[in-house]
């Protein structure tokens, strides 16, 4: 075992992981955040807490994920390379790790652009692949990304996320390898519409051994209405949203197209769990967490393991 | 404004829209005499330094007369003038003069009464607009 | 090339408000090509300039000058003889001839006429696109030519990132994807190999991480 993190014990056990995610709030209050994270209590086994997503500035993951570590959870420190260079990165995985927090999701991050800061530098001082090999050294030779010693090296279990969906295809399988290579535990996909698609990349990564080599989650974020789903297609870059879906969900009137959306996403998870590779789901249910308990359990992922936390 | 008579420049090009002035005049077509005529090969070689050094003298008014769509001698020589004359509209616009005080307009060679209807409606259209307003720096002179 | 785009008229037109003789300065290299601040480009300028000062009932007596290049002591000179003459110098060059101006002759107020903006090549006529970042520590070889810090919004090393669409950027549908590029590149030369290889985190001393940089070559200095 490389860390001492719930997740790496629970892939470990042979069991299916659940993680699920949670926004830190657009001010310096931690209530909406306890809130939601005690939503997903007992039933996930850990959540990851994003780093200003959309490019939007939101209280720092790391203090989040501080708050959610009090509640008896397992946080995720989500980290993007976009926003801080690689000592202040280093820096906060040390604290976050002293605080408790052993696990971490190594991303870019959406661009500025995005978000409500267009104007700030563009930071990017590595990108997330060196950022995976940065952590990995951290624990594993206990030296900083400069070269020198760290005093108590940091034991994260490093994720990494992956899209099966953005373009270009054929090269999808190449970069989860080179994600690998830098030193990646495991991967959390972008969310999942496109069941064929997906279990193409799935062949793909397994016909190389890939799925050996690092514990793949399938993400999976239910459909509210059929605006949303439109939405998603159109409007979001790596999405694929198949038009079947959306003829579904606008076949179903607007009172039941939110339990529509939560009945797809169990199939999902029902089909997935049939896919060789797939290690566990990641339950992306934002601004809509009070149902992330319901899709774990109707998808027979209860109980959780408790013996790993 | 008492008796102003705008002075217009058009760059003609030989091939088509100063033949269409040539054709005005045998055809004793009336067009006014506030336009003053300048042959150029192709309206393509009007640069957009023509067009400033013109309103810096004092011109009223400036345009710019080419062949019709497809039939420039030279290719696409109207296409460039358009683009300039384009560029030019704006950067008046920025400094205040104004990008209405130009204009490019397209015609064929046997267009007499298009030359002339042209230059008449033009020539009422800088009147309205009043004076080059560089003029000013002229008046600021007489009236110290 | 460095390119540069002219500084819209009220900005040029409120710096030269206090004067009456300016020198305006062109350049015959970068700025020429880009068509922002060569002869041509000081012509229409100095126009501009005298119009706008004549709508306001003053004038504005504006030398036009364009030197081979203004970012070597030797063009810069040759202002000499036309110094005293003006209150104020205005450069059309890129910010690095401004400053050499302005360097030259301290007592004169120096303003630039152009927002210098990127290191780049012509795509066609018209249109000049990024190229190059000046990092120091050109990679081009590694990833068939085309340069990943200039070109990929997030100066990703070991791109694409998740957002890339149909080889476009997903900041601009208009901006290739610079990972596509390379990805393309590699196999039209048979180094798909090459893409695995992680490339490591960029030492940014060389760019302009480590301060303003120097190059000093002993073999010509006098």
């Amino acid at each position: 075992m490389k860390t001492e993190s719930v997740l790496e014990k629970v892939f470990a056990s042979g069991e299916l992981a659940v993680t699920s995610e949670c926004g830190p709030p657009r001010g310096a209050a931690p209530e909406k955040i306890i809130e939601k994270a005690k939503m997903l209590q007992g039933y996930v086994d850990a959540v990851n807490v994003t780093d200003n997503q959309t490019a939007m500035v939101r209280m720092s993951s790391f203090a989040a994920c501080v708050f959610i570590k009090q509640l008896g959870m397992d946080p995720i420190l989500q980290m993007v390379t976009r926003d801080r260079n690689r000592l202040a990165m280093q820096a906060d995985i040390l604290g976050a790790y002293a605080h408790g927090i052993d696990i971490m999701l190594c991303l870019s991050g959406d661009h500025p652009h995005f978000g409500d800061h267009p104007m700030a530098a563009n930071v990017h001082d590595i990108d997330s692949v060196q950022f995976v090999q940065m952590v990995r050294d951290m624990r594993d030779k206990g030296r900083f990304q400069g070269g020198d010693d760290i005093l108590n090296p940091p034991k994260m279990y490093i994720g990494a996320a992956a899209n099966p969906f953005a373009d270009p295809f054929e090269l999808r399988v190449a970069r989860l390898a080179k994600k690998i290579k830098a030193g990646t535990d495991f991967i959390q996909t972008q969310c999942i519409y496109n069941l064929d698609k997906f279990e193409k990349w799935m062949e793909g990564v397994r016909d190389r051994g890939l799925h050996e080599k690092v514990n793949i989650m399938a993400g999976i974020t239910p459909m509210k209405t059929v605006g949303m789903a439109r939405y998603m297609k159109k409007r979001v870059p790596g999405m694929d949203v198949p038009d079947e879906l959306i003829n579904r969900m606008a076949g179903v009137p607007k009172e039941k197209q939110s339990d529509e959306g939560i009945k797809i996403s169990i199939e999902a998870i029902e089909r997935l769990k049939e896919v060789e590779g797939v290690k566990g789901f990641h339950i992306m249910a934002i601004e809509w967490e009070q149902k992330v308990p319901e899709i774990v359990e109707k998808a027979g992922l209860l109980p959780r393991p408790k013996e790993f936390s | 404004m008492e008796n102003f008579e705008p002075v217009i420049v058009a760059f003609c090009c030989h091939y088509c829209a100063y033949t269409a002035a040539d054709m005005a005049g045998s055809k004793r077509l009336c067009y006014p005499p506030n336009v003053k005529i300048i042959k150029v090969p192709c309206s393509g070689k009007v640069d957009a330094i023509h067009i400033m050094k013109a309103l810096e003298m004092g011109a009223d008014g400036v345009y710019v007369a080419g062949c019709l769509d497809g039939d420039c001698h030279f290719k696409n020589g109207n296409i460039g003038a358009a683009k300039r004359v384009a560029y030019i509209k704006k950067l008046l616009d920025e400094i205040g003069i104004g990008g209405e005080r130009v204009e490019m307009v397209l015609m064929s060679a046997g267009m007499g009464e298009r030359f002339a209807q042209t230059a008449t409606e033009i020539t009422e259209k800088i009147r309205k607009l009043g004076p080059n307003p560089v003029k000013s720096v002229n008046k600021a002179k007489t009236a110290a | 090339m460095i390119t540069a785009e002219r500084k819209p008229m009220e900005e040029l037109i409120e710096c030269l408000r206090p004067y009456h003789r300016i020198l305006l300065v062109g350049c015959n290299e970068c700025v020429t090509v880009c068509s922002a601040g060569g002869r041509k480009e000081v012509g229409i300028l100095s126009s501009a300039l005298q119009m706008a000062f004549m709508k306001e009932g003053k004038t504005l007596d504006v030398k036009e000058i364009t030197l081979e290049r203004q970012c070597d002591p030797e063009y810069v000179e040759e202002l000499v003889t036309h110094i005293d003459q003006a209150e104020a110098v205005m450069s059309m060059a890129c910010g690095c001839g401004v400053q050499e101006i302005a360097g030259r002759f301290k007592s004169k107020p120096v303003f630039p006429a152009l927002n210098t903006t990127f290191m780049g090549a012509s795509e066609r006529q018209g249109v000049w696109v990024e190229r190059c970042q000046g990092c120091g520590e050109c990679v081009l070889a590694l990833t068939g030519g085309i340069c990943p810090i200039a070109r990929c919004a997030k100066q990703l090393l070991n791109g694409p990132c998740g957002g890339s669409t149909n080889g476009k950027c997903e900041v601009d549908p208009d901006i290739d994807c610079a990972w596509q590029l390379i990805w393309d590149r590699l196999k039209a030369l048979g180094l798909e190999d090459r893409y695995e290889d992680n490339i490591a985190a960029k030492d940014w001393r060389t760019g302009r991480g480590g301060g303003p940089r120097k190059i000093i070559r002993e073999d010509l200095v006098k």
